[in-house]
C-alpha cells in the first residue's frame, strides 16, 4: 500500500539556532511584539510502499536516522498521513 | 620521499585541483578519485577536498558519505592510513562518522571568506608535527557552515585526548571552543574548515598552509622534519 | 491556427513589427511562432534600439579573437593563451527577486563564457541600488550579495571584484550586472550549426515554465505597480547542475565531441536554434517532445520560449552522440537529442506529430527590426550643466573627509566582498577592495588585470564626456596596477529608449565611447545592453558599466594601492584643476548636489599616464598606485593608508586648500616610493611627459592633509564599518 509521510527535522534543544534568533528579532519591528522561542527547520514530504502505517512509520523513521536527520544536532519527528489510492 | 596522494572528486567539488597543485609542489604525486568508485588506489593519503559535494542539499555532506568511494575510505582510515578532509571534506568526514560532531551555520548567518590566525594547539599528531605548540598559522577560510559543534562529554573526552588540533585566535563563526580543525582519536584521520592548499604561496598570501600539509607527508615519509627541506 | 487579434500586443510585440511577422512568413504565424518572435525580436535579443549606435563601436584589433556576436568576445593575452571576457545585466528580475535575480545572472554569463569553450575563472559584480536609508533597498542589497555568493561560490568561480554604489536613482531600478572571466583550455568553440544530419543535443537541467515571457516581458516593458504580480516570471537557478555542467561540457569539448555550441538564456529554446542554424545557414528539425522537462502538459509555445536555466545546446557528428551521452550521463546530467541539423534554412518545430512552428532561421536571429529611434537633447541637459555644482567649502575639513569615508558608494565594501570567495584556483594577486583584480591564468605565468566602472553622474550630467571618463577610470585603474590595457567588454544601462531624451544620452555615450576606445586602443569585444531601468516615468542616470581587461608583464610585477612605511615619498601624477566639482562625490555628499558640467578629459595625457605606470610597476619603482577618482585626492590617499595601518603627511601650498584635496580631475594617479626612488621616479615621469611632484611622506598615526587631519584610528573605524552598520539599519 501506498502511504504519504511528512517528517519534521528541527534543531535540537539548546543547539543554539541563529536563524530563529534572526526571525525572532525582525518580527517586532513588522508589529508583532512579544513572539518568542522562534525556530527554524525543515519538512520533507514524500511517498512510500508499505504494509501498514507501523511499517511505513519505521521505515520513515530509519531513513532520519540514516539521511534525512543529523542525529548530533537535529531531532525528526515522523507523521503517516493515511493511505494513497 | 615522495607520497602519493589520492584525491577523492565528488560531483560539486570544487577545491581538488588547488589541493593537486599544492600537494605537487611540496614533492607528491598525486590521483583524482571519482566518488562512484568503489576503491581506493594504493596511497599513502585520501584527501576529500573543498567544495559543495552535491550541492550540499539536504545538508552539507549529507550525501557524499554515502558515495561508493567513502567505504574504501573509511577502510583506509580504521587500518591506521591518513585522512585529511578540507572545509567541504571535513564536513563529510562527520557525517560519515570518521571525525565527532558536526558543522552548522556561521553564526552570523553569512558566507565567510578570510584571512584567519590559528593556534597550533596539539603538535604530536601528524599534520601538526612541523608546528610549535602555540605558532600562529595564516590560512583562509570559505564557508558557511564552519561552526563545530559536539555535545559535553564528546567535548571533554576530545580535550582530554588532545583531539583539538587547531583552534581560531578570534572565532570568525561561533565554532564550540573555538575549533577550527580537529583528530579522531587514533589520531590519523584530521578535518578543518580552512584551507591549508590556499597557503601555500607568498605571493597569494601566506606559506603557512605548508606546515600542516608538509607534516603529513613527513609523516607518510618516515623522514624527520628537520631532514626535509 | 490563426491566432486571436491583438495576442501580439501582449507579447510585446507592435502591430508594426506583427505585419512584419507575417509579411516575411507569407501568412498568419502560429501561436508557437508568435512566442517565438516575440522573444527573439524583443529588445533584450534584438538589440534593435541599440544596433544602429553600437555598430559605430571599434571591435577590431591585433590581439582580438572573437569580437561581439557571439557568447562572449575572445582576446590573445599571451603567444597561445586566449581568454574569453563578457558581461550581463540581469536588473529587472534582481528586483523582483533579488537573491535568484542576482544567482542566475551568475548562471548566465557563465554560460556565455563556457560556450565558446572557456572554464570561466573570474567574476566581478558592479551592483547599484538606492539609499540604504530605505528598508527596500537594505532588502536587495542583502538579497543581491547573497544570492551573488551562493552562486558563484557554489559553482567554485572566484569573485574578484566589483562596485558596489549607492545613488537615488537606482532605488526602483538596482542594477546587477556581472561580468566573467574565462581561459580557453582547449579549443574555440563557436556557435554554428554545422553539417545537414548532425544531431541537436539539449544538455542540463529539466525545461519547466521558469522564466515564460521573461525576455520580452521583463526586460522591454517598464515597471510599474503590476510588476509583482510577475514574481512566477523570475527562475530559479540550481548551481550544483551549473557547476556539473561547466565539467561535463569541458570535458565534452577536450573530448573533441562537438560541432556547435551555445548557451541557452534569454529565448530558451528559440534562442540557440535560430541563431546557431542562422550563422552556418543551416536550418534545424526539433521534437520538443524530446525536451526533458519538469511540468506536465506544458503547450509547445511554452516548451520553446521557457528560460529555465543550466542547459546548453550542442550540435554533435552521429558517429559521436554516444560519447557525448555517455560523458552527460556519467557526470550526473541529462541530455536528450531534441533535433536535427537540415539544409532548409528553416526552424521547423513539431509537437505530437504535428508542425507547430516553421520559420526561416535568419527571421528570427538576423531580421528583426532595426530601429533609428528619435533622439532630442533634453532641455534640462544645458540647465543642469549651468547648475551650481556644490563646491561650497565644507565647515570643517575633517568632517568632511570623515563624511565622505562614511559614506556607503566610498567606504570599505568588505562586508560584500568577503562573502564571496576570491581565491579558488590559486589565482587571485590582488583580489577585491583595490583598483583592479589581477588574476595569474591557472598553469601559466601569465597575470591579467580586470576593471569595472560605470560612474553614473557624470554621465548624467554629460553622456558624452562621462563615456570618456568612464573608459578612461576603467583603463586607468588596470594601468595602476600594472597592466597594459587591451580590450573592454561592457553592460549599457539605460531608460526607455522610445524616450527621445533616453535615447540622445544612449547615442551620446556610444559616441564617447568609442572616442575612447579609438583613442587608448582598447577595442569593445562584446557586451549587453539593459533599457527600460525607469519606474513610473523616472529613469536612471545613463550607467554605461566598462569592464576593462588588461596584461600584466608577469604576475610579480602587480602594485597595490596600500602605502608601505614611514618615510616613504608621496607622489601626486596628473594635473589639478580646482574647479572639477561637476558630478563629485564631495557636492553630493556634503553639499547635497548633482549638477554642472563633469571634468574634461584629454585622451592624450590619459595614454602617456598609462605609459608611465607600466614602466614605473615593471621596473619596481612604484610601493604603490591609485587612482583617483570619487572623493578626489583626500579619499585616495585614506584608502591608500587606512589598510595600511599607517599615516602621512602632506606638504601643499596654502592655496591647495579643499578644492585641491576634493576636485575630480581625471588623469590623476596617487603613488608612493622609497625615498631615495623620489628623483629617478619624477624623472622618468617628466621624461614620459607625466605631470608629477611630491606632496608629502608616508608616517604617523594621522591622516595629515595641511589645513586639517583625522585620526587614523578614527578614519579606520568609519571607513571599514560604515557599510555593515548602514545595512543593519544602525548607522
Amino acid at each position: 500500500m501506498s502511504y504519504s509521510a511528512r517528517v519534521s527535522v528541527m534543531l535540537k534543544q539548546g543547539i543554539a539556532d541563529p536563524q530563529g534568533q534572526t526571525i525572532e528579532r525582525a518580527l517586532p519591528a513588522l508589529g508583532y511584539r512579544g513572539v518568542k522561542n522562534v525556530r527554524v527547520g525543515k519538512v520533507i514530504e514524500l511517498e512510500l510502499q508499505a504494509e501498514s502505517p507501523q511499517e511505513a512509520q519505521g521505515l520513515v523513521s530509519e531513513m532520519c536516522e540514516r539521511l534525512l536527520a543529523n542525529p548530533v544536532i537535529e531531532s525528526f519527528e515522523v507523521t503517516i498521513e493515511g493511505e494513497q489510492e | 620521499m615522495s607520497a602519493h596522494v589520492a584525491i577523492v572528486v565528488f560531483p560539486g567539488s570544487n577545491c581538488e585541483q588547488d589541493c593537486e597543485r599544492a600537494l605537487r609542489d611540496l614533492g607528491c604525486t598525486t590521483e583524482r578519485v571519482w566518488h562512484a568508485e568503489s576503491s581506493l588506489p594504493d596511497s599513502d593519503i585520501v584527501v576529500l577536498p573543498g567544495g559543495f559535494a552535491h550541492g550540499d542539499y539536504l545538508r552539507t555532506g549529507a550525501i557524499a558519505r554515502f558515495s561508493p568511494v567513502m567505504e574504501a575510505v573509511t577502510t583506509h582510515a580504521t587500518s591506521g592510513g591518513l585522512v585529511i578532509g578540507i572545509c567541504n571534506g571535513f564536513q563529510i568526514l562527520c557525517e560519515a562518522g570518521l571525525l565527532p560532531g558536526a558543522l552548522r551555520k556561521n553564526s552570523g548567518l553569512k558566507f565567510i571568506c578570510r584571512w584567519v590566525d590559528l593556534r597550533v594547539e596539539n603538535n604530536s599528531t601528524a599534520f601538526t608535527s612541523r608546528a610549535e605548540i602555540g605558532q600562529v598559522l595564516r590560512i583562509p577560510i570559505n564557508h558557511f557552515e564552519g561552526n563545530w559543534y559536539c555535545n559535553d562529554t564528546v567535548l571533554a573526552e576530545m580535550k582530554e585526548k588532545g583531539q583539538i588540533a587547531l583552534r581560531y585566535v578570534d572565532s570568525p563563526n561561533g565554532a564550540l571552543d573555538a575549533t577550527a580543525g580537529i583528530v579522531n582519536s587514533a589520531g590519523n584521520v584530521f578535518g578543518l574548515m580552512p584551507h591549508p592548499e590556499r597557503a601555500t604561496e607568498e605571493l597569494l598570501g601566506s606559506e603557512d598552509g605548508r606546515v600542516i600539509l608538509g607534516s603529513m607527508i613527513d609523516h607518510v615519509s618516515r623522514v624527520p622534519h628537520a631532514q626535509v627541506s | 491556427m490563426k491566432v486571436d487579434p491583438g495576442i501580439h500586443r501582449d507579447l510585446g510585440l507592435t502591430d508594426a513589427e506583427f505585419d512584419a511577422i507575417r509579411e516575411r512568413l507569407g501568412r498568419e504565424p502560429s501561436y508557437t511562432e508568435l512566442a517565438m518572435f516575440s522573444v527573439m525580436w524583443s529588445e533584450h535579443c534584438s538589440y534593435k534600439s541599440s544596433k544602429v549606435h553600437l555598430s559605430t563601436l571599434p571591435t577590431e584589433g591585433p590581439h582580438i579573437l572573437v569580437g561581439p556576436g557571439e557568447g562572449a568576445g575572445v582576446i590573445e593575452v599571451a603567444p597561445g593563451v586566449a581568454v574569453a571576457w563578457k558581461a550581463e545585466s540581469h536588473n529587472h528580475p534582481s528586483f523582483v527577486e533579488p537573491f535568484n535575480g542576482a544567482a542566475t545572472g551568475v548562471g548566465g554569463i557563465v554560460r556565455d563564457i563556457l560556450s565558446m569553450g572557456a572554464r570561466p575563472i573570474a567574476l566581478l559584480d558592479p551592483l547599484r541600488f538606492g539609499p540604504l536609508d530605505d528598508a527596500r533597498s537594505r532588502y536587495l542589497v542583502e538579497g543581491v550579495v547573497s544570492g551573488i555568493s551562493a552562486y558563484g561560490n557554489s559553482i567554485g568561480v572566484p569573485t574578484v571584484g566589483g562596485e558596489t554604489v549607492f545613488e537615488e536613482c537606482y532605488a526602483e531600478n538596482p542594477l546587477v550586472n556581472v561580468a566573467c572571466l574565462g581561459v580557453i583550455e582547449d579549443k574555440l568553440m563557436h556557435g554554428r550549426a554545422e553539417g545537414a544530419g548532425n544531431s541537436v543535443v539539449l544538455i542540463g537541467s529539466s525545461t519547466g515554465r521558469d522564466g515564460i515571457g521573461g525576455a520580452s516581458v521583463l526586460a522591454s516593458a517598464e515597471f510599474d505597480e503590476t510588476s509583482m504580480e510577475k514574481r512566477p516570471s523570475v527562475q530559479v537557478g540550481d548551481p550544483f547542475t551549473e557547476k556539473l555542467l561547466i565539467e561535463a561540457c569541458l570535458e565534452l569539448i577536450r573530448s573533441d565531441l562537438l560541432v556547435g555550441f551555445q548557451d541557452l538564456g534569454a529565448g530558451g529554446i528559440s534562442c540557440p536554434t535560430s541563431e546557431m542554424s542562422a550563422k552556418a545557414g543551416t536550418g534545424m528539425q526539433i521534437d520538443i517532445d524530446q525536451v526533458h522537462r519538469r511540468e506536465p502538459g506544458m503547450e509547445p509555445f511554452e516548451v520553446m520560449i521557457s528560460e529555465s536555466q543550466e542547459r546548453m545546446m550542442a550540435v554533435v557528428a552521429p558517429a559521436k552522440l554516444d560519447d557525448v551521452l555517455a560523458v552527460c550521463r556519467r557526470w550526473g546530467l541529462e541530455a536528450r537529442v531534441i533535433g536535427t541539423v537540415t539544409d532548409s534554412g528553416r526552424i521547423e518545430v513539431q509537437s505530437e506529430g504535428s508542425i507547430v512552428a516553421d520559420v526561416p532561421a535568419p527571421a528570427l536571429a538576423e531580421e528583426g527590426p532595426v530601429y533609428e529611434r528619435a533622439l532630442d537633447r533634453p532641455v534640462w541637459a544645458d540647465s543642469i550643466q549651468k547648475a551650481h555644482p556644490g563646491d561650497d567649502p565644507p565647515e570643517d575639513l575633517s568632517s568632511a573627509v570623515l563624511d565622505l569615508l562614511s559614506d556607503p558608494s566610498i567606504a570599505s565594501k568588505r562586508w560584500v566582498w568577503e562573502q564571496y570567495d576570491h581565491m579558488i584556483f590559486l589565482g587571485t594577486i590582488q583580489g577585491p577592495g583595490g583598483d583592479a583584480a589581477v588574476i595569474r591564468l591557472p598553469d601559466t605565468e601569465v597575470a591579467v588585470a580586470l576593471s569595472v566602472d560605470g560612474p553614473g553622474r557624470f554621465c548624467y550630467l554629460d553622456p558624452y564626456e562621462g563615456a570618456r571618463l568612464a573608459v578612461a577610470e576603467a583603463a586607468r585603474n588596470v594601468a595602476c596596477v600594472g597592466a597594459r590595457p587591451v580590450a573592454i567588454t561592457n553592460c549599457l544601462n539605460f531608460g526607455n529608449p522610445e524616450k527621445s531624451d533616453v535615447m540622445w544620452q544612449f547615442a551620446e555615450v556610444i559616441r564617447g565611447m568609442g572616442d575612447a576606445c579609438r583613442a587608448l586602443g582598447t577595442p569593445v569585444t562584446g557586451g549587453n545592453v539593459s533599457f527600460y531601468n525607469e519606474t513610473k516615468g523616472r529613469a536612471i542616470f545613463p550607467t554605461p558599466v566598462i569592464g576593462m581587461l588588461g596584461v600584466l608583464d608577469s604576475p610579480e610585477k602587480s602594485v597595490g594601492l596600500r602605502l608601505r612605511r614611514d618615510g616613504d615619498s608621496l607622489v601626486l601624477l596628473g594635473d589639478t584643476n580646482p574647479q572639477d566639482f561637476g558630478g563629485s562625490g564631495y557636492s553630493k555628499v556634503i553639499n547635497g548636489v548633482v549638477a554642472g558640467k563633469p571634468p574634461l578629459i584629454d585622451l592624450d595625457r590619459e595614454l602617456k599616464l598609462h605609459r608611465f605606470l607600466f614602466e614605473g610597476c615593471t621596473g619596481g619603482l612604484l610601493v604603490s598606485a591609485h587612482d583617483l577618482s570619487e572623493g578626489g585626492l583626500a579619499i585616495a590617499l585614506c584608502e591608500s593608508a587606512i589598510p595600511a595601518e599607517i599615516g602621512f603627511k602632506l606638504d601643499l601650498s596654502v592655496e591647495e586648500d579643499y578644492r585641491f584635496l576634493f576636485a575630480e580631475s581625471p588623469s590623476r594617479v596617487l603613488v608612493s616610493c622609497d625615498p631615495s626612488a623620489t628623483d629617478r621616479l619624477i624623472a622618468m615621469a617628466h621624461e614620459l611627459d607625466v605631470p608629477a611632484r611630491v606632496i608629502g611622506a608616508v608616517g604617523g598615526s594621522e591622516l595629515s592633509f595641511g589645513p586639517g587631519s583625522v585620526d587614523l584610528a578614527e578614519a579606520r573605524d568609519v571607513y571599514t564599518n560604515s557599510l555593515s552598520a548602514h545595512i543593519a539599519g544602525t548607522s
